[in-house]
């Protein structure tokens, strides 16, 4: 057999391979659309909310299931980020232990049609990413970078913060179906949220297993006087700085004379 | 009514920050003081991260203390010439609190440093004003003359050489221990973010025997120079400075300190300095009590972004 007939006789069964796998992510397709693809932050900018849309479409001749199930997952930018844990030293409170949690999402929310623990078991949940206690927390412990336990006090704390901060969002019902094929969620982006893209993922779940997958991003962008401002104080730091000083100069005068009584 | 700070990347309620900078001002004019020890830990209390808020306060300061030293300066009781030796001392207190705070900041233990001191130098300070202005209540009240300055009195750091005379302070002393007065202002300035004139006017007054209204007012124009300096510094090196913030803390502020003037003036001297000796150490018992009672959050996260 010459080399490559040994090479076509590795490919078919592969191939085959791939096909059986393949065939069921063939089945179906996910449409996705999000409200607004910028998220403007202007001067009154409070927090806003994003509404994702999506619908299920069918491949051709492929039987439709008795039900569907998404999780949408929305990652901001990655960022570093030191936690500390306080202890008592001589009757007073200090931080003692810290952990470093590397290159992490800024933002976080995860939406789905049913509590992520009702869409499988806890290791398919894990390998897919669904739900937040799911997504991947590395750490650097020692000169090791990893994950952690799910029950490691300082990756809890960690979701915990984060989530009263309003940085972390998880919705078990905050997916919802207006037709069996048609859904829609709503994700909160708060006053406090970073700047940056944000990626949307959002997964087709059926009968335990994810059927289709689709992605795409929101940018979070400060506009008009906010960038130029911003911009200014990142660019040319020592001229802003001396521009806030002498309106402070300016303003203390001003205020000086407005009220000068001798 | 909110506001978004484009360099602090947060929105805040503008009337909120108005009004802390009227009350602060208020305070800060009542008293002649720069009043960061109160704007820097309200600013954190309704949620400021401590690096925007010890970046922005000095704006605040600059503004009311420019305003104060322009009405001292007129009634020509600024002394330049000790307030240039302050300063020269005050920088590299500064400068050296700086880097202190970048390496405490990194250990995470900036908030244990910045409590004990404000329990400590705020406890101390405002225990002296305390006992010693009830003490001038009661002689006041039993129809005593208060007790006089007396010219002729050494202290051991007199015997020092490199001796100036400042004549609008009417001393004649060495540069050496008002620069070390200086360093230490500049020194805890910049790690508590507060200009220091509670510090420095009674450190003028008592240990210098500089007459109070030109210590005030020097401590005024000494507050003006550290704070255009740090607004630069602050901007310049961490871009923390966020001239939004800045606008509200310094409107709120002048105004404040035009009605805390008026009020001011119309309370005897000893009860004003026990009025500020009880804010003093009101302010040093929050703090107290902030690191004795169990935090309700053991967990405290940070960008990593801040400590670079």
């Amino acid at each position: 057999m010459t080399a490559r007939g040994r090479k076509f006789m590795l490919f078919v069964p592969a191939a085959a391979i791939f096909l059986l796998l393949a065939a069921p992510l063939a089945a179906e397709r996910l449409v996705m659309s999000v409200s607004t693809h910028r998220v403007l932050i202007t001067s009154n900018f409070t927090g806003t909310e994003v509404v994702v849309f999506g619908s299920i479409e069918d491949e051709d001749g492929v039987p439709p299931r008795a039900s569907y199930d998404v999780a949408i997952t929305v990652r901001g930018p990655a960022q570093t980020y030191i936690a500390r844990r306080k202890a008592r030293v001589l009757g007073i409170w200090v931080n003692a232990e810290s952990r470093q949690f590397i290159d992490v999402p800024s933002y976080l929310a995860v939406m789905t049609s049913r509590p992520p623990a009702e869409l499988g078991p806890p290791d398919f949940l894990r390998r897919n990413k669904i739900g937040i206690v799911n997504q991947t927390f590395q750490q650097r412990i020692g000169g090791d970078f990893g994950d952690v336990v799910p029950q490691d006090p300082f990756r809890v704390a960690f979701l915990r913060v984060r989530m009263n901060e309003g940085l972390f969002y998880e919705s078990p019902a905050g997916v919802t179906f207006l037709t069996p094929r048609l859904f829609r969620a709503t994700v909160p982006i708060p006053g406090i949220a970073p700047t940056g893209t944000y990626q949307v993922e959002a997964l087709l779940l059926s009968g335990g297993e994810v059927i289709a997958r689709e992605t795409t991003a929101i940018e979070v962008l400060k506009t008009g006087f906010e960038e130029l401002l911003a911009s200014a104080a990142r660019e040319y730091g020592l001229l802003y700085g001396l521009a806030t000083a002498l309106l402070a100069l300016g303003t203390g005068i001003a205020a000086n004379f407005m009220f000068r009584r001798d | 009514m909110s506001i978004y700070l484009p360099i602090a990347e947060l929105p805040v309620n503008l009337l909120l920050i108005l009004g802390l900078g009227v009350a602060v001002g208020f305070i800060s004019g009542m008293f002649g003081i720069g009043g960061g020890f109160l704007m820097t830990p309200l600013l954190i209390l309704v949620g400021i991260p401590p690096a925007v808020a010890v970046a922005n306060v000095p704006t605040h300061m600059a503004a009311s203390s420019m305003s104060g030293a322009l009405t001292y300066w007129r009634r020509k009781l600024v002394d330049f010439g000790l307030g240039l030796v302050l300063l020269s001392g005050g920088l590299l207190g500064t400068a050296i609190g700086v880097w202190v705070f970048s390496i405490l900041l990194r250990l995470g233990q900036l908030d244990l440093v910045v409590g004990l001191s404000y329990v400590i130098l705020l406890g101390i300070v405002g225990g002296i004003m305390l006992t010693e202005s009830v003490r001038a209540i009661v002689r006041a009240h039993q129809g005593e003359s208060p007790v006089v300055r007396r010219p002729g009195t050494h202290a051991w750091f007199h015997g020092l050489p490199l001796k100036l005379r400042f004549r609008q302070s009417r001393i004649y002393v060495s540069a050496i221990p008002i620069t070390v007065i200086g360093f230490l202002i500049g020194f805890f300035g910049a790690i508590m973010g507060i200009g220091g004139g509670f510090l420095l006017i009674p450190a003028l007054i008592y240990l210098m025997r500089v007459p109070t209204t030109v210590s005030v007012g020097t401590s005024l124009f000494l507050t003006l120079c550290t704070m255009i300096i740090a607004i630069v510094l602050h901007a310049a090196e961490n871009g923390t400075v966020d001239v939004v913030l800045a606008i509200a803390l310094m409107i709120g502020g002048v105004i404040g300190a035009q009605f805390g003037a008026r009020a001011g003036q119309a309370i005897r001297a000893e009860r004003l300095r026990l009025l500020l000796g009880l804010l003093v150490i009101a302010v040093a018992v929050r703090f107290a009590v902030n690191l004795v009672v169990p935090p309700e959050e053991m967990f405290t996260i940070l960008s990593a972004d801040h400590l670079q």
